[in-house]
């Protein structure tokens, strides 16, 4: 008990205490440092996707410039616009004649469905889709068929009751994930009498597989119909699924029946119903709202006719209904065989009934008040928590859930307690980008959330590792953004290059970079990973482009064309998917320079069709005339130097 | 004169625009204010290493009268500001790091066993939460011998942050 030991043992611990101290500091500081990297990432993925969003809506403007300045005429017009005047579906017929043309052999080791379908049918289907099998098309057409029979009676919203021992699940968007499906169903047990589900929209695109995700929620709605309720998203939409994924993973699954089963599908979509209200206070929809959202017009309109966000309205000129007549205001249409212009407007959705249910489909809840469009996707709008209470008021509601954006934990909860966003889709960009979640509902209760996330591995490897693949991935993607703006870019930096050092401010970098990617992302923290700074703080801009090229099909071209190609790359696949009614992957060299000339002129590109039409022939992809315009996309695609040559190619 | 002058504003400036972006990716609904409890995460992803008594000095200094449990832009940047100017919250620098761990190292072995990383970071200075410390023991600890060498994991640590 001397002071001398006593002293002694005190500066003892007090060095710990300090060592301690700053050890605990230093890792702190690491940690936080790796989840902000991993909020960037995430704000990488959001704003490449919904800029990607804002080009499929650019297109739709591209096909109403078509529609409106063109003459069809029975020789000439290209398939393009007579498939997008196309009105009304396929004459498909009954079940019986269309699936009973398709044999299941006996070889089949797939589950085998029998109508009319029981639980056992969904057991038997998560089972095999568990073993990776493929359900044979003879079923899904069945499925479909008997779907869309099914939903041709109910209304376009669904009315539930919940009650104390009667819960309801709501999920969000699933978007192709088998593995989250299975895990909710692991989680909070299958679809029954007592155990109802609410899936808002999105089932289908971006994950591998949206078929199986597709046919266990058709299946489970067919054996409970009362009580698996499903609603329409912005992906259920077959100009949509050209782009993200879903009609390619059809035609990849299915090589002989696909087309049929994409056919079919259109319309099975049309018929999804637009949202879902429980308890006559809570309105469930994927999107969101806009101010002037009208419900009872909503609960009214024919929904079979809103085919597509990409298919406006057309406007009619009805005093000249019987001449060919190219006019502003639309065209008219007379060839036989083809609808005529007073049918027309019967076979459409008027343009306010349209937008009303794109709004839905497509609107975003933000901070700010008031009703703005959604300019980061180019369709339906940003609405603030006035409109919410203004809408949930004048029908009398309490609640809105919704979904259509991805979020961290899995939900997000905003408008003062008003709007609950839930997405069920873990790991939706990259693994570890996010949590998925689900609701239970119980009338009077205070909505429960449930989060899980799906992992490969049977223990999650550590948070930087995550943060590491997740981070290497949005810089890959933002990366291939840059490049193809690459000519743009130059521009912008070199005009700012006064004194032609290469180099310029990081100032200057950053408003260069957002405003020709048009991309709102933290550029100066990016910068590191983006680029070469040198010690006094300036930017060697052309290191932007480092690390990173498109490659070029063939040496002689230009580019400047290279890089137009890959960026307007998803929009051409639409069309030339759109073109090729028949789903075979080839459309005619004529039907090819038809349409690029007008989307040359739409688009502004200043490129010569001449180059273009060389670069096709050059390419010699087909030599009867016919171009396998797949192969021609996928001649454009970025290389990054320093991955394996496996990851390289276009996906 | 003038040249020091404008030079002073554009720094300023680029101050600024870096603790608005540091700050718009945690406000998730676009109206300018963020969660108080993502407060201590934004700072340090300025570079700043408050320790957690300074971090809760600074929250006061952010927070209005009546908290609300979110810190408004308006109040959060010149609080900031003034921190990034007066380059205060200097982070650690390796050495410094590197001899903390040794003083834990009573026995100089290189390594700490997992049950005494525990101890200390959990019993003393300002306390790992079990989140903190389970996060840190999955990067750190090397699973076969159960202990950490502190010289690998900060040279692993640095790297990965550059």
């Amino acid at each position: 008990m001397g002071c001398s030991s006593s002293s002694t043992e005190n500066k003892k611990s007090e060095k710990v205490v300090k060592a301690a101290l700053v050890i605990q500091n230093w890792y702190r500081g690491y940690r936080a440092r790796l989840k902000a990297r991993q909020h960037y990432a995430l704000t990488i993925f959001q704003s490449i996707e919904y800029a990607d969003e804002q080009g499929q809506m650019q297109l739709s403007n591209f096909f109403t410039f078509m529609l409106e300045n063109f003459t069809p005429s029975r020789k000439e017009d290209p398939a393009l616009v007579s498939r997008l005047f196309e009105t009304t579906f396929q004459d498909i017929k009954d079940r019986r004649d269309y699936v009973g043309l398709i044999d299941v052999p006996d070889s089949y080791e797939g589950p085998r469905l029998e109508f009319p379908l029981t639980f056992t049918d969904i057991g038997q289907l998560l089972e095999a889709f568990k073993q990776q099998q493929i359900l044979h098309a003879h079923y899904v057409l069945g499925v479909l068929f008997e779907t869309r029979k099914l939903l041709k009676q109910m209304p376009n919203f669904t009315h539930v009751k919940t009650s104390p021992s009667k819960e309801i699940t709501v999920c969000g968007d699933l978007h192709g994930k088998l593995d989250d499906l299975f895990l909710i169903f692991y989680k909070n047990g299958l679809p029954s009498g007592n155990n109802p589900y609410v899936f808002n929209g999105d089932f289908v695109d971006r994950g591998s597989n949206s078929i199986e995700v597709l046919m266990i929620l058709l299946v489970s709605f067919l054996v409970y119909p009362n009580d698996l309720h499903l609603n329409r998203g912005n992906h259920e939409d077959f100009m949509m699924n050209m782009r993200y994924g879903f009609t390619r993973e059809i035609l990849n699954k299915y090589k002989l029946h696909g087309k049929k089963i994409l056919q079919i599908l259109e319309e099975v979509y049309t018929l999804l119903p637009i949202g879902t209200i429980i308890d006559n206070e809570i309105l469930v929809i994927h999107g969101g709202i806009s101010e002037s959202t009208d419900l009872n017009l909503l609960h009214r309109l024919e929904r079979s006719k809103m085919r597509s966000v990409l298919m406006p309205p057309v406007s009619i000129n009805k005093d000249n209904a019987t001449d060919l007549k190219k006019s502003k205001m639309g065209i008219t249409l007379t060839a036989p065989g083809r609808v005529r212009s007073s049918d027309l407007s019967s076979e459409q959705l008027s343009k306010h009934e349209w937008e009303q249910i794109v709004d839905i489909l497509w609107s975003d809840p933000r901070g700010r008040k008031g009703c703005y469009p959604n300019t980061s996707r180019g369709g339906g709008c940003y609405f603030g928590p006035d409109v919410t209470s203004k809408v949930l008021n004048k029908y009398q509601l309490k609640m809105l859930i919704r979904s259509h954006e991805c979020k961290h934990d899995g939900y997000e909860i905003c408008h003062d307690g008003k709007v609950i966003t839930i997405f069920s889709a873990s790991n939706y960009y990259e693994e570890g980008s996010n949590r998925g979640a689900y609701i239970r509902l119980g009338c009077g209760m205070n909505p429960r959330f449930f989060q899980y996330r799906v992992t490969s591995s049977t223990c999650m490897s550590p948070l930087h590792h995550r943060v590491h693949a997740m981070e290497n991935s949005a810089i890959r993607i933002l990366k291939e953004r840059i490049i193809s703006r690459k000519t743009d870019l130059m521009h912008a930096f070199q005009l700012r290059d006064h004194s032609r050092s290469g180099k310029i401010s990081i100032a200057q970098w950053a408003f260069s970079m957002e405003s020709i990617l048009g991309l709102n992302l933290p550029w100066r923290s990016l910068s590191s990973r983006l680029v070469n700074i040198d010690k006094s703080g300036n930017v060697d801009y052309m290191s932007s482009f480092q690390d990173v090229h498109i490659e070029k099909p063939v040496k002689e071209v230009h580019s400047t064309l290279i890089e137009t190609l890959y960026r307007y790359r998803s929009d051409l696949q639409i069309i030339f998917n759109v073109i090729d009614s028949d789903h075979s992957g080839m459309i005619s060299m004529e039907e090819f320079r038809t349409m690029w000339k007008l989307f040359r002129t739409h688009y502004s590109v200043d490129i010569d069709d001449s180059q273009v039409d060389a670069l096709a022939n050059t390419m010699d992809l087909n030599k009867d005339g016919s171009i396998d315009f797949n192969e021609f996309l996928k001649a454009f695609y970025v290389v990054h130097k320093y991955e394996k040559l496996s990851t390289s190619e276009a996906s | 004169m003038a040249e020091d002058k404008d030079r002073e504003e554009l720094a300023l400036a680029e101050f600024h625009k870096k603790i608005k972006e540091a700050f718009e990716v945690f406000d998730h609904e676009s109206n300018n204010t963020v969660d108080v409890r993502e407060i201590g995460t934004i700072i340090r992803s300025l570079g700043c290493c408050p320790s957690e008594g300074e971090l809760h000095d600074l929250l006061a200094e952010v927070e209005e009268e009546e908290p609300t449990g979110y810190i408004r832009y308006e109040k959060f940047l010149p609080v900031m500001t003034k921190v990034l100017q007066e380059r205060r919250y200097r982070p650690i620098p390796e050495d410094v790091l590197l001899r903390a761990f040794e003083v834990l190292d009573f026995a100089k072995r290189g390594f700490l066993t997992k049950e005494e990383l525990v101890k200390f970071m959990t019993e003393e200075g300002e306390p790992f939460s079990q989140e903190e410390m389970e996060e840190m023991l999955s990067a750190a600890i090397d699973p076969e011998s159960n202990s950490i060498n502190y010289k690998e994991y900060i040279t692993m640590m640095v790297i990965d942050e550059n």
